[in-house]
C-alpha cells in the first residue's frame, strides 16, 4: 500500500524530469540540423555572391579553375544512379524479406537474416574497392571504359537492398497472427495471403525502408566515387561515366580554394535540399495512405 | 601501406623522443616566427615540415600561407614573407633572389602491363587526351579503344600536366576522373586499355609491388625517380624555397631542416621526389 502511494504521488516529478531530458535531447538534434544548414549556407555564400545562383544551372560545364560551375549534369547523374538503384533494390529487398519470413525453412531463415545484416554492415569503401577491382573490369570487357552509371547502379543496389529487407522484415513480423490464421482458415494460398493481406498491412513500414535506402543512395560517396568514372556529363547510355554531387565534393574538396571551395559547399547545400524533398514527399505519401 | 604507416609512425616517435631530449633551456629560450607563403602545391608539405620543426624548436612558429607561386615570389620581394614557395625554377628575371631546391614533382604516364607500347611522345599524349586519337591501333598498339583517365580539378598533378602539354582542362576528353594516385593506378590495373598520369614516386612503388601497370617513357627519356632527380625528365618541376639572399640565421636553420634527409619520408608521403644528396 505504502509503495503504491509513493508511486502515485511522485510520477509528476519523475515525468517532469524525463520530459526535460527528452526535450533537451530532441532540442540538440534539432539544433544540429539547423547548425549544419547555417554553416552550409554561410560557407556557400561567397559562391552566391561571386557567381550568382543562375550560373550553377546555365554555365556551359563544370570547370571551376576555368570559372564555369554547372551543377546540373551532376544532379542528373545523382538522380539516375539513385532512381536506378532504388528501382532494382526495392523489389529485391521486399522479395528477400518475404522469402525470409514466409518461404524459407526456419534454420535457413535465421542464417539468411544474419547474412543480410552483415551485408548492411559492410563499409561502403569495401564495396567501392570490390567494385573497382572486380565489377568495373568485368563491365570494361562488356562495354569499355568500365567505370559507368551501370557500375554505380549495381554497387548501390547491393549496398541499399539490405536496408529494405531488414526494415520490411520487422514490419512483416508485426502483422497480427490472427490475420495469418484467418487467411489460412479461409484456404488462401500463401501468395494470395501475402498479396491481399500482408503487403497492404505492412506498406507504411516498407515505405520507411524505401525512404531510408533512397537517402543512403543519394548520400553514398566512396563507392560511387570509385566506380562511376566521375566525368561531368549527361550520360547518353548506361555505360557512360557520370559524376554524382557527393563524388564532386569528395573529389575536389581537398584541393579547392576560394570560390571553388564555396561552390562545393553549395553542392552540399543542394544535396541537403534534395534529401529534404525526398523525406517530405514520402511522409506525404505515408500520411495519405494512413488517412486516405 | 601498413609498413609505410608503421615506418612513418616510428619516425614520428623518434622525433618526439629527440625533441624531448633537446628541450633544454638553451633552445626553448629563442622565440621566433617564420612566415612562409606561396604555391599551394608545396604548402601542405611545408606545413608538415613546419609542425615537425616547431616540435623540435620550442618557441618557433612556422606560419604557412598559400596564394600561388607568384605570390610567394612577390612576398619575398616586398619583404612580407621570410621564405617563398614556388613550384617552378626561378626565371631569369628573378635571379637576384635565392632559390633552394626542396624536392621534385614528377608525373609519369602509366598504362596496363599488357599494353605493348613502351613510349609516347608529347604529341601522342596531347592527341590522346584531347580525343583526337581514340584507338590504341593509331599509336601502334592493339585494336582497342583508349580509356583516358585524368585528375580532378584543383590537383597539382593536373596543373602540371596541363601546363606541360599547354592544354586547358575543358580541352581534355576523359572517360574517368580520379582523385588520388592510388585510385588511378587501381583503375589502370583493372583496365588493359587505360592510360593515366600519376606521381612517378607512387607509380614506381606500385610497379615494384608487382601491380600490373607500367610507366611509359616520355619520348626517349624513361620515367623514373632517378631521371627526375637528375633533372632530365621533362614532365617534372622543381619545388623551390625562395629567399631574398643566401639563407642565414633562423631561415637557414629552417631550410637546412626542410632539405635534410630526415624529411624524405614527408616528401614521399606527399608524392614528391626527394632531391639528391
Amino acid at each position: 500500500m505504502i509503495w503504491s502511494n509513493a508511486i502515485t504521488s511522485s510520477p509528476a516529478k519523475g515525468d517532469r524530469f524525463l520530459f526535460h531530458v527528452l526535450r533537451s535531447f530532441a532540442g540538440i538534434a534539432g539544433i544540429l540540423v539547423v547548425g549544419i544548414l547555417t554553416f552550409l549556407v554561410s560557407e556557400s555564400l561567397p559562391a552566391f555572391q561571386q557567381i550568382g545562383i543562375t550560373a550553377f544551372v546555365t554555365d556551359p560545364s563544370w570547370h571551376p579553375t576555368e570559372g564555369t560551375y554547372n551543377l546540373l549534369p551532376m544532379f542528373i547523374g545523382t538522380m539516375y544512379a539513385t532512381i536506378g538503384a532504388v528501382t532494382l533494390a526495392t523489389p529485391l529487398g521486399i522479395l528477400t524479406a518475404l522469402f525470409c519470413q514466409y518461404y524459407a525453412p526456419q534454420a535457413i531463415a535465421s542464417g539468411y537474416r544474419a547474412f543480410i545484416e552483415l551485408l548492411a554492415g559492410i563499409p561502403s569503401v569495401v564495396y567501392g574497392l570490390w567494385g573497382l577491382v572486380v565489377l568495373v573490369p568485368l563491365i570494361a570487357d562488356l562495354r569499355p571504359p568500365g567505370p559507368s552509371l551501370f557500375a554505380g547502379i549495381l554497387i548501390l543496389t547491393i549496398m541499399i537492398f539490405p536496408t529494405v529487407t531488414l526494415v520490411s522484415l520487422s514490419a512483416l513480423q508485426q502483422v497480427p497472427k490472427e490475420y495469418i490464421q484467418g487467411a489460412t482458415a479461409l484456404g488462401c494460398t500463401r501468395w494470395s495471403m501475402i498479396r491481399q493481406i500482408i503487403l497492404p498491412n505492412t506498406w507504411p513500414g516498407i515505405l520507411t525502408g524505401v525512404t531510408l535506402q533512397t537517402g543512403r543512395a543519394i548520400g553514398e560517396t566512396m563507392a560511387i566515387l570509385m566506380v562511376c568514372g566521375n566525368v561531368v556529363q549527361y550520360p547518353s547510355s548506361l555505360f557512360d561515366p557520370i559524376r554524382t554531387l557527393t563524388a564532386n565534393i569528395a573529389l575536389e574538396m581537398a584541393y579547392a580554394t576560394d570560390t571553388h571551395r564555396a561552390s562545393l559547399f553549395l553542392t552540399g547545400l543542394f544535396l541537403l535540399t534534395i534529401v529534404i524533398v525526398v523525406i517530405m514527399s514520402t511522409q506525404q505519401a505515408r500520411s495519405n495512405q494512413a488517412y486516405g | 601501406m601498413i609498413s609505410f604507416v608503421a615506418q612513418s609512425l616510428s619516425v614520428a616517435l623518434l622525433f618526439l623522443t629527440l625533441s624531448a631530449c633537446q628541450d633544454s633551456p638553451a633552445t626553448s629560450a629563442d622565440n621566433f616566427k617564420l612566415v612562409i607563403s606561396g604555391s599551394s602545391t608545396i604548402a601542405p608539405l611545408v606545413a608538415e615540415i613546419g609542425k615537425r620543426f616547431e616540435s623540435q624548436h620550442p618557441g618557433a612558429r612556422v606560419d604557412v600561407q598559400t596564394g600561388g607561386s607568384s605570390r610567394g615570389i612577390a612576398d619575398i620581394r616586398n619583404g612580407l614573407a621570410d621564405i617563398g614557395m614556388a613550384s617552378r625554377a626561378l626565371s631569369p628575371s628573378e635571379q637576384h633572389l635565392h632559390g633552394t631546391l626542396l624536392a621534385h614533382d614528377g608525373i609519369g604516364i602509366i598504362v596496363h602491363q599488357s599494353n605493348p607500347l613502351v613510349s609516347l611522345d608529347s604529341e601522342d599524349i596531347t592527341n590522346i587526351y584531347t580525343g583526337k586519337v581514340r584507338n590504341w591501333r593509331d599509336m601502334g598498339g592493339l585494336d582497342a579503344p583508349i580509356t583516358v583517365i585524368t585528375k580532378a580539378e584543383g590537383r597539382a598533378t593536373l596543373e602540371l600536366f596541363l601546363q606541360y602539354f599547354n592544354l586547358t582542362s575543358p580541352q581534355i576528353n576523359a572517360h574517368v576522373v580520379i582523385g588520388d594516385n592510388e585510385q588511378g593506378i587501381k583503375t589502370v590495373a583493372g583496365n588493359p586499355q587505360a592510360i593515366a598520369y600519376v606521381s612517378i614516386g607512387t607509380a614506381e612503388y606500385d610497379v615494384a609491388q608487382e601491380v600490373p601497370i607500367k610507366l611509359l617513357s616520355l619520348g626517349d627519356i624513361p620515367a623514373s625517380l632517378a631521371e627526375v632527380q637528375a633533372g632530365r625528365f621533362p614532365l617534372s618541376r622543381p619545388l623551390t624555397l625562395v629567399t631574398q639572399t643566401t639563407p642565414v640565421g633562423k631561415i637557414k636553420t629552417f631550410i637546412d631542416f626542410a632539405t635534410s634527409e630526415n624529411m624524405h619520408d614527408l616528401v614521399k608521403r606527399h608524392y614528391f621526389v626527394p632531391r639528391q644528396g
